[in-house]
């Protein structure tokens, strides 16, 4: 299984990271190597076979909707990098 | 004997004879921090004058109960309020909490004496605690070696008499793994048996928290206090929650113990397999029943994990954006370029090999190829255990193919550092409790025996080591801290 630069280009972006060229190339071969090892799988004949998603046998899980005390604004904003206003300020956007 | 060196148990003995204090106590194991860790590197935050306070506020309440003045640490992953928590980032270097986790919570309310934070693979994502962004941990049984990952630091604090017992989790093995490598015990629960609010996530369906202790019991007093039903958690499940340390008795004599053949092939070093035999022997002396069992699909479980957990993991750490919290840089013009470089920047090269793999198998026209198929894959492992679990109570296992490797050694090919996963992970994939404890040494280095238990079934797992215990002296071994650092 190999995997081209412009496969790796296009799942960083997916992935929100910016690549240097070197590291491209050392991704795309990683990846590679992963991808061959765990095509493994297909020598299994899986036709029928239910997807296992979630190990227990719990499906809606609720409690009771009461008021209880939040977190305050500053108490959250504190670990944030940059904020104005009481508010996460980030670069331009549109 | 100094206070350092004893397990939880003895400490609360010698506390509740009024033999010494909960500060006599913090101060000891700070000591011995401080004689050690520089060889150790086991802590990424060390609180001293918090863990006095506390100690001394434990003393000015008077009787001792529950965790009262045990000292104790946290893989760094797990969050602790007011105190950093940088999942051995850079991404999270400078991150304090403004809450607990919930495991974390309940042993502050139980009286433990938090000491800090340990070193792990970077957001749990390793097999050798070299990961780490800011420094490797030594195992203390020879310091050339890895303390095996990714809560190496957990497991080399707890060996090296630094502290009674601390708590890291387990996705793939990454408690019963440093556990065997360091010689220490370590215990994952069933998925659902402990809260995992506050951790931070890497493979949701795959992550529990783990207990490392140097007695069985010890382990089971810590499961005591933090298993059991949160609201904050919708996968920790409501159930009965037993008296763990009911289990604690010298008896297998019912119980039938399966070793699967697959667990003892090739690529498992002969040394380990004739150590893990050894105590298979022992068991079968102790009157269990020891049979050999097949679970065919045990090959095919290491590259479901690197499907399963690097896609929950890119969906995971899509939060670290640099808006929030963390690192972000600065450098950027627009939003999606800070995003971008942020993650190139805070993350470190597995993360990011995990992130891109994850991205891959969960993109448009390959997630049914990958994903999908992967988790048909992820049911026949299961299934595997079903049928073994339907006529025997445990399987015992290696826990790991060899035994501690060199720092270094296997940093490079991805695949090889992988495969020392390839016994623990099939037990994560099927959610159930797997364990390890020290069983001998192979040329002065500890090996561990693996039990899987049923689902829930936590009881017969330490039942079978707790006697197992009793006749052997392989857990009060103390390492000497040899090998040249490097």
């Amino acid at each position: 299984m190999t995997i081209s630069i412009k496969e790796v280009e296009h799942v960083a972006v997916l992935a929100r990271l910016q690549l240097k060229e070197n590291e491209k190339e050392k991704y795309a071969r990683h990846m590679g190597s992963v991808l061959q090892y765990v095509d493994k799988l297909n020598q299994l004949d899986t036709e029928g076979v239910e997807p296992l998603d979630h190990i227990l046998p719990v499906f809606n899980v609720f409690r009771e909707d009461q008021v209880k005390p939040a977190s305050n604004r500053e108490e959250i904003l504190a670990n944030a990098p940059l904020v104005e206003a009481g508010q996460y300020k980030v670069p331009k956007i549109i | 004997m100094e206070l350092y060196e004893l397990t939880l148990r003895e400490l609360q003995q010698v506390l509740h004879k009024g033999e010494a204090s909960a500060t006599d106590i913090t101060k000891s194991v700070l000591g011995r921090i401080h004689e050690v860790e520089e060889k150790i590197k086991a802590f990424i935050t060390l609180d001293e004058e918090g863990a006095i306070n506390q100690a001394q506020q434990c003393d000015a309440r008077g009787a001792y109960s529950g965790l009262d003045g045990i000292p104790y640490g946290l893989k760094d992953l797990i969050c602790s309020q007011g105190m950093k928590t940088t999942c051995a980032s850079r991404m999270l270097e400078n991150f304090v909490p403004f809450y607990d986790a919930t495991v974390a919570a309940r042993l502050k309310a139980a009286g433990g004496i938090l000491l800090g934070k340990l070193n792990l693979d970077e957001f749990a994502m390793g097999s050798s605690t070299e990961q780490s962004a800011f420094f490797p941990t030594r195992n203390p049984w020879d310091l050339t070696r890895v303390p095996g990952g990714s809560s190496g630091g957990s497991a080399a604090a707890v060996a090296a008499r630094e502290l009674p017992f601390a708590l890291g989790t387990d996705t793939g093995g990454s408690t019963r793994q440093p556990a065997s490598y360091c010689g220490v015990i370590g215990f994952k629960p069933t998925y659902g048996r402990v809260s995992r609010y506050g951790v931070v996530a890497y493979a949701s369906s795959l992550d529990q928290v783990g207990v490392f202790s140097r007695e069985v019991g010890d382990c089971a007093q810590v499961l005591n206090i933090i298993a059991g039903k949160d609201p904050l958690d919708s996968t920790c499940v409501e159930l009965e929650k037993p008296d763990f340390t009911s289990f604690l008795k010298d008896d297998v004599k019912d119980l039938k113990i399966a070793y699967p053949r697959e667990y003892f092939q090739k690529g498992i070093d002969s040394g380990v397999k004739d150590t893990v035999k050894q105590a298979l022997l022992k068991y079968e002396e102790l009157g269990a029943i020891v049979e050999e069992v097949s679970l065919p699909h045990s090959e095919y479980a290491l590259p479901t994990y690197y499907l399963v957990a690097p896609a929950e993991a890119s969906a995971n750490l899509a939060r670290f954006d640099g808006v929030r919290y963390g690192f972000r840089d600065f450098q950027a013009e627009n939003v999606v370029g800070m995003f971008s470089s942020t993650r190139a920047e805070g993350f470190g090269d597995e993360v990011k090999m995990r992130i891109m793999l994850g991205t891959y198998a969960l993109s448009s026209g390959y997630y049914d190829a990958y994903y999908l198929k992967a988790l048909k894959v992820r049911r026949l492992i299961k299934e595997d255990f079903d049928n073994v679990f339907a006529k025997f109570d445990l399987i015992v296992a290696p826990t790991t193919p060899t035994t501690a490797f060199k720092l270094g050694e296997q940093v490079g090919d991805p695949l090889t550092l992988y495969m020392n996963d390839i016994l623990t992970v099939p037990v994560n994939m099927a959610g159930l409790p797997g364990m390890s404890i020290p069983c001998g040494f192979l040329e002065g280095m500890p090996v561990g025996l693996q039990l899987i238990g049923r689902a829930f079934d936590e009881g017969t797992l330490l039942r079978a080591a707790y006697a197992f215990e009793q006749h052997s002296d392989y857990h009060q071994a103390k390492p000497d801290l040899g090998g040249e650092l490097i």
